[in-house]
């Protein structure tokens, strides 16, 4: 596969720059014509503490971070501390080389720091090094860049020195720094960058380097985009012009990119108390008649279960998202999860309504955000996009064109005051806002400030004015009215396509997995197929209202099912069998809960240990096989 | 007709308007004090010229809240503690609204305690006004943050540990610009304090003394009252932060003597509020944002126009 495909990665301390690199070299890497995708791993700190982005690039399409990887450039962390300055951490100046170090493939490539890192202090290098055939080159990246320039340009010195091993052009990266770098320090890192390429080339045999940058083309125009971006240009794109919301990690993203775009929209972002404050505050917002969200992580979530259950039934139109991260409590702070899906299905109390949707990919991610608008203001009644630090941190190329369309700011079911004027009223002039027959028990609304609008939200049953009721009659027919919604939903999600299927249709067995973990299915399933296992592949977005005879359908057309997810618990397997109603036999679990997403070797080892081999036992890989009933 | 026609009309309002004919007649237990504030809303609001359809009572859970029922603009019966939250962002959304917040004590002063604080702080341009009956009525009496220390009940058996909380110092110290306390005894001060709430261009906390003759038999009925500003026992300056601070210390501290003194003790008129503030670093819309989605002419911008540029 070394061939086909280059997995890079950058490795150092957080806060030198490693994500800004890596960002402009899978940029370089997408204009060259190939298909790039990104994984970020980082610690919860401000400075120092082993980070990584792997860029995996390729002329076919790319739809995870892959198995391991093929180029190490290793920077050095220059914020750690060493035991006898005092750091807690402890000594971490050498993870940058040594951390999963054995997942660097047969003919790989080390690129290292020469004056920060020191490679006797990891065990048997020399051996593993031949033992593997890899390349080493120990170069003096931080001392070319201070030369020329400041230490902290070893970055670029690093990026030269890996288009000179793989034999990359320097045309795309020269061209990015141009973009983006300011004329002082854009001089200083051209020259590195070209110094390290010179020096490579002149003093080492690159032609012995088995690791090259594939060649590809693109048809159309791509973009380099997150889970995050995508998530907040569906929500602009549908009119979104307010946000409230508390920084929380990986959350944070989309309120940055929403608050730092929403003044200049002529729209409105709060930084607020807490959680409870800002869901209640975009409740606030939509109920005065501005399409409003609101987010947080599971912690942050956590707080606003209250006024989440209070936009049900008040039915104020709200879209919430949930960026998931490893927990319980404050868990693994920047580590992907999917532990949040109960939590964020069941959360509030009473028989609440929601809906809740799982993008599977970046694209989906966009086009997911703005479902999830349409619904929320069409059907009045929250909905929340999940997804987690996996989904909103990794850049991948889509075509540009997937983002060519029409804005959609409409209210929802919102009366005109003319409109007002032939809806029932009482005597006293109060609108029947929460009228008990209507089609998909959605009942339309006024805003504040309207002739003839005026009724009273609670939080409370409420008669058709909004009034506080308790009678029986009444309570009944509002809670069916809005359950109704919810088969209304149901029908229309039908015509939105927000499944994924791979493989064959007529294969024998089935993976089923939601959210983030689709790309990397899909990927495992091709591989499977290549080698001869029938298999597909249903990735579910649709979480409430749940697609019961869509996965009863593909469940029923294998023989057996793997369920892949990032719980501990196997939530989405017991989300499907509480939908059924059945197949508990059928139903097997592979679960992640290590803190770093799947890998399709993992899935692929995972799927022929569990289903062809039976006994589960998939060696060397930190997953979990959970056998179905009976087994 | 234009989308919000009811916001600026000119016209004679009858206090009767505020009336709802569901249920005209409050279920608050006969001698209650939060009688006082609906009649003194239903007073001011005329006079400052706010129609049922151009005002936003926004409230939070207990006998208070019950506002939202027997006065009839636009409502939200929110949830315990969380009427500012939702309060706030409809005034941002829809800067044009009158928006009243209201809650007890244990509602602002307890559980929403944080939003009242950053609320306050923020400087919001609203009326808030707190139902202190220094108890939890609706369930029945049980202690709340402005009990008196000693204050005996189911919850605390033995006698509240705790010195009650200070809530014009806090609001001072949070940030609000007008700062008043009445009590429902004093039914023209109210009205009076309320009309100079609402037309405050900030955030205006009312502390609203309200008995509550059920739960809280042994409390005063907040009589006698004086008026702060109109004694001759009392001067200070209230625009003066200092001197207000002074004053509201003295008012807390007094209440719990038995000597309950009222009247406006902090007025800031030259604070913009946080609509002004967040215009002026060009955070927020000139024209109500709420506009904007019934205007047939306006240019949504698409992401796409916007920022494919830096992703390519």
């Amino acid at each position: 596969m070394t061939d086909e495909e280059l997995i890079w990665r950058i490795s150092g301390g957080s806060g030198d720059g490693i994500a800004s690199t890596s960002q402009n070299f899978a940029k370089a890497l997408m204009r060259s014509g190939l298909n790039v995708f990104t994984h970020r791993h980082y610690p919860s700190r401000i400075r120092g503490g082993h980070t990584y982005t792997e860029i995996r690039a390729a002329a076919d399409p790319v739809e995870s971070r892959g198995d391991g990887y093929n180029f190490l450039l290793a920077l050095g962390d220059s914020f750690a501390r060493n035991p006898q300055e005092g750091a807690v951490y402890g000594n971490e100046e050498i993870k940058p080389l040594s951390e999963n170090l054995d997942e660097l493939r047969e003919g790989g490539v080390i690129v290292y720091d020469e004056g920060l890192l020191d490679p006797s202090e990891i065990p048997n290098f020399e051996e593993r090094v031949e033992e593997n055939g890899w390349h080493v080159f120990p170069l003096d990246l931080r001392g070319l860049a201070r030369d020329m320039g400041r230490e902290v340009m070893r970055n670029t010195a690093g990026v030269g020195a890996t288009c000179a091993l793989i034999g990359m052009d320097l045309e795309h990266v020269e061209d990015l720094m141009r973009d983006a770098m300011p004329e002082k320090i854009l001089d200083p890192n051209l020259e590195i960058l070209e110094t390290a390429y010179d020096m490579v080339r002149e003093e080492y045999d690159v032609d012995a380097v088995e690791v090259s940058v594939p060649t590809g083309e693109h048809e159309e125009t791509q973009l380099l985009m997150s889970g995050s971006d995508a998530i907040s240009y569906g929500a602009i794109d549908e009119g979104c012009r307010f946000i409230a919301g508390y920084p929380m990690t990986p959350w944070t993203e989309v309120f940055t990119i929403m608050t730092q775009n929403l003044p200049e929209l002529g729209g409105i972002s709060e930084q607020v108390e807490d959680e409870i404050a800002a869901a209640a505050l975009a409740v606030g917002a939509s109920h005065a008649g501005v399409k409003a969200m609101s987010g947080s992580s599971g912690g942050g979530f956590a707080l606003m279960s209250e006024p989440l259950g209070l936009a049900e039934m008040t039915e104020t139109p709200l879209v919430l998202v949930e960026a998931m991260r490893a927990g319980p409590s404050t868990g693994m702070p920047t580590k992907p999860e999917q532990s949040d899906l109960e939590h964020v299905l069941y959360t509030s109390q009473g028989d609440s309504q929601r809906v809740v949707l799982a993008p599977g990919t970046v694209a989906e991610a966009y086009e997911q955000s703005r479902l999830a608008f349409r619904l929320a203001y069409e059907y009045q009644i929250p909905t929340i996009l999940l997804y987690d630090q996996k989904l909103g941190g990794e850049l991948v190329n889509v075509p540009k064109s997937h983002f060519d369309r029409e804005p959609n700011p409409t209210l929802g079911k919102t009366l005109s005051e003319e409109e007002l004027a032939e809806q029932p009223h009482s005597a006293d002039g109060k609108f029947h806002r929460f009228q008990h027959d209507v089609e998909d028990g959605v009942t339309p609304r006024s805003i504040p400030g309207q002739k003839g609008g005026r009724y009273l939200a609670t939080g409370n049953e409420h008669d058709p004015t909004g009034h506080i009721s308790e009678s029986p009659d009444n309570r009944v027919a509002q809670i069916d009215r809005r359950t109704q919604k919810l088969e209304a939903i149901r029908a229309d999600l039908d015509t939105e396509d927000t499944s994924s299927y791979a493989g064959p249709d007529d294969a024998e067995y089935g993976v089923l997995t939601f959210g983030s973990q689709q790309g990397t299915v899909e990927e495992a399933v091709g591989r499977l197929n290549d080698a001869g296992v029938s298999v597909k592949s249903l990735g579910v977005s649709d979480m409430l209202p749940f697609p019961t005879e869509e996965v009863r359908t593909f469940i029923e057309s294998v023989e057996e099912v793997l369920v892949v997810e990032m719980t501990a618990s196997g939530q989405f397997r017991g989300l499907v069998q509480k939908n059924l109603g059945q197949y508990g036999e059928k139903l097997s679990s592979l679960l992640k809960y290590n803190g770093n997403p799947f890998e399709p070797a993992e899935i692929v080892d995972g799927f022929e240990a569990a289903i062809i081999e039976g006994d589960g036992d998939a060696s060397g890989h930190q997953t979990t096989f959970v056998p179905a009933a009976g087994d | 007709m234009s989308t919000f026609s009811a916001i600026g009309e000119e016209r004679e309002i009858d206090r009767d308007e505020y009336t709802p004919t569901v249920e005209p007649q409050p279920t608050w237990c006969p001698g209650c004090g939060d009688f006082s504030v609906l009649k003194a809303l239903k007073q001011a609001l005329p006079e400052v010229g706010r129609t049922p359809e151009e005002t936003l009572l926004c409230t939070g859970i207990g006998c208070s809240g019950k506002l939202n029922s027997y006065l009839d603009t636009y409502g939200f019966h929110t949830i315990h503690g969380r009427s500012l939250p939702v309060a706030r962002a409809a005034k941002l959304a829809n800067p044009d609204l009158e928006v009243i917040a209201a809650g007890g004590d244990g509602d602002g002063y307890g559980i929403g305690g944080n939003h009242f604080i950053h609320t306050a702080r923020e400087n919001h341009d609203m009326t808030y006004i707190v139902f202190n009956n220094e108890i939890f009525g609706l369930t029945k009496g049980q202690t709340s943050p402005t009990s008196p220390k000693g204050h005996k009940s189911k919850t605390q058996p033995h006698g509240s540990a705790k010195e009650p909380l200070k809530p014009l110092s806090l609001s001072l110290n949070a940030g609000a610009s007008y700062v008043a306390r009445t009590a429902a005894v004093n039914p023209n001060q109210a009205k009076e304090i309320l009309i100079e709430a609402i037309e405050h261009d900030g955030f205006a906390h009312v502390d609203f003394l309200t008995q509550c003759p059920t739960w809280n038999k042994d409390a005063r009925q907040y009589v006698p009252y004086i008026d702060v500003n109109e004694s001759d026992d009392y001067e200070f300056d209230k625009t003066d932060r200092v001197e207000a601070a002074a004053m509201m210390r003295t008012t807390e501290e007094a209440l719990y003597d038995g000597e309950v003194l009222t009247g406006r003790f902090y007025v800031d008129e030259d604070r913009p509020s946080y609509g002004q503030e967040k215009r002026q670093i060009g955070e927020m819309p000139e024209e109500p944002l709420a506009e904007r989605y019934w205007d047939d002419d306006y240019e949504w911008e698409r992401s796409y126009d916007r920022f494919v540029d830096k992703h390519e």
